[in-house]
């Protein structure tokens, strides 16, 4: 199927809001990656002890009251502050638009493990007697909850749901988000990712035993996509969400444009629960050029979604080659080298990370590539230092999962 | 526990799970709903946390009786006598 391509079809990214490791508004997080700042700190968490992770240190408080924050969730609370200043940033007024007309789609990796994890915690205490099990539970754990926290926060009464899509969310959410726009489901869409997995150990310790966990003295050298001395993922919190609009509503009112999302796609490798497949990356990669009408040699940044892992980077390369092999224009780089995998978050903050290239030209790098892995070998592939490009037209973003879930979207300055 | 230590318990509960209020100027007769931005669930809170900490018991049917501090601590004080102040 190709994207429809009548005007009112056109959806374009008007407002950013997030918080990453390194920066909690986009200048702040492009700061950071233009000039080699990495948010990947030590941490230590309930009973797995001490380890590296992404950590954000957004103002909670801003958007949110003390009461608030202790009956919600923290990927509400991350989900909240990046939906106020996703909308601020777009220049809207809530109190002038009709909230009925606003969507809400919040990618998530998985939803509700910290809670339950700290209500069998303080269950423990009490000799597990389920009489003392908080009422608040429910409404923590619901699959729902992030987004659901957005439109208590903001008065919103559009639809409201997450999308569960592994480490692909990121990129569902703001795929989720485009769709509703063509359907005239919604008129805004808030839609994106975001991720509270560092407060859940169990995350921590299924990756240590899937020997998949990154490990380091210096905390800002544990997250090394393509690097032969890569040892696994450094797990990161964060957030990411965008304002989407129709072209025609964006232009009508004079809105600042990041960007066009041109295409788009997901599928499915069918083929094992956590091993990544080249061939279906390929494909997925190639259907959303397709859709856009562009080759591979139109995109000038590639972001890539590496994790750091043996196989992911190795099998996603040889999907980048097969695809871009050719192109001597394209450039690829890792956002995830500097915060680490911000899981349900990861997709929308590398593409976040990645827009203000359409007008510095300059594509951030990958970092701590200090010994490149003849089997990650990318020609275009930027490496510790930024590199100025001629232009910046098309970005294309990378983002996959476990049980095989992959999604491409690729965004064009206007 | 005396009626006063009653009245500082559930205080501090209050003060724990709706944080952003101005304690001091409750009025005791009136209802707490009427005067803290409390729902349901709070009001579950406020049982829960008798629950938790000294591990009193509040049958569904007496929540009316959790209205205000005086009812509150007038309820309270026969099913708390016994209880040390922590």
């Amino acid at each position: 199927m190709i994207a429809p391509r009548a005007e009112a079809h056109r959806v374009v990214i008007t407002g950013v809001g997030l918080t990453a490791p390194n920066g909690n508004t986009l200048a702040e997080f492009r700061h950071s990656l233009l000039s080699g700042q990495s948010g990947v700190t030590r941490f230590e968490t309930r009973y797995f002890g001490a380890t590296v992770a992404g950590v954000c240190h957004f103002d909670e408080l801003r958007y949110q009251s003390r009461k608030d924050l202790r009956r919600g969730t923290r990927a509400g609370s991350i989900a909240i502050y990046c939906a106020h200043e996703a909308l601020r940033d777009a220049g809207l007024d809530l109190n002038r638009l009709d909230r009925s007309t606003i969507g809400i789609y919040v990618g998530v990796t998985e939803h509700g493990n910290v809670e339950t994890e700290n209500e069998l915690y303080q269950l423990q205490q009490y000799g597990y007697d389920l009489q003392f099990w908080s009422h608040h539970h429910n409404p923590r754990t619901v699959a729902n909850n992030p987004a659901g926290e957005i439109s208590l926060n903001l008065g919103i009464t559009g639809p409201h749901y997450t999308l569960g899509a592994a480490c692909a969310a990121g990129n569902a959410g703001i795929i989720q988000g485009v769709q509703m726009l063509r359907l005239g489901e919604c008129d805004i869409a808030l839609c994106g990712g975001v991720s509270e997995s560092i407060h859940t150990f169990g995350i921590f310790a299924s990756f240590r035993s899937q020997g998949a966990l990154a490990h380091h003295e210096d905390p800002t050298k544990a997250s090394r996509p393509f690097d032969a001395q890569r040892n696994g993922i450094v797990v990161a919190e964060g957030g990411c969400l965008f304002v989407l609009e129709r072209y025609a509503d964006a232009a009508a009112r004079g809105a600042r444009i990041y960007g066009e999302i041109v295409g788009y796609a997901m599928n499915s490798d069918a083929f094992d629960p956590v091993l990544p497949h080249a061939d279906r990356q390929a494909q997925c990669i190639e259907m959303a050029l397709h859709r856009a009408g562009l080759s591979p040699d139109d995109v000038d940044i590639v972001s890539t979604h590496a994790t750091g892992t043996q196989s992911g980077d190795v099998q996603e390369c040889a999907a980048l080659r097969r695809v871009f092999g050719s192109s001597r224009r394209t450039r690829f780089n890792n956002t995830k080298s500097f915060i680490g995998h911000a899981m349900g978050a990861a997709g929308a903050l590398e593409l976040a990370g990645n827009l203000p290239a359409f007008q510095d030209r300059v594509c951030h790098p990958t970092i701590n590539l200090d010994y490149p892995d003849p089997e990650c070998s990318l020609p275009g592939l930027v490496a510790q230092q930024p590199q100025e490009l001629p232009k910046v037209d098309v970005v294309l973003n990378n983002s996959f999962g476990m049980l095989g879930i992959n999604s491409v979207v690729i965004v064009r300055r206007v | 526990m005396t009626p006063a230590e009653i009245r500082q318990t559930i205080l501090d509960i209050l003060a724990d799970i709706a944080p952003d209020e101005d304690l001091s100027t409750l009025d005791p007769d009136r209802p707490f709903r009427d005067q803290l931005d409390m729902d349901s669930m709070d009001f579950l809170d406020i049982v829960m946390e008798l629950r938790k900490r000294y591990r009193v018991h509040i049958p569904e049917e007496d929540y009316p009786a959790l209205a205000s501090m005086t009812s509150t601590v007038e309820y309270l004080t026969p099913r708390m006598k016994d209880i040390p102040c922590k």
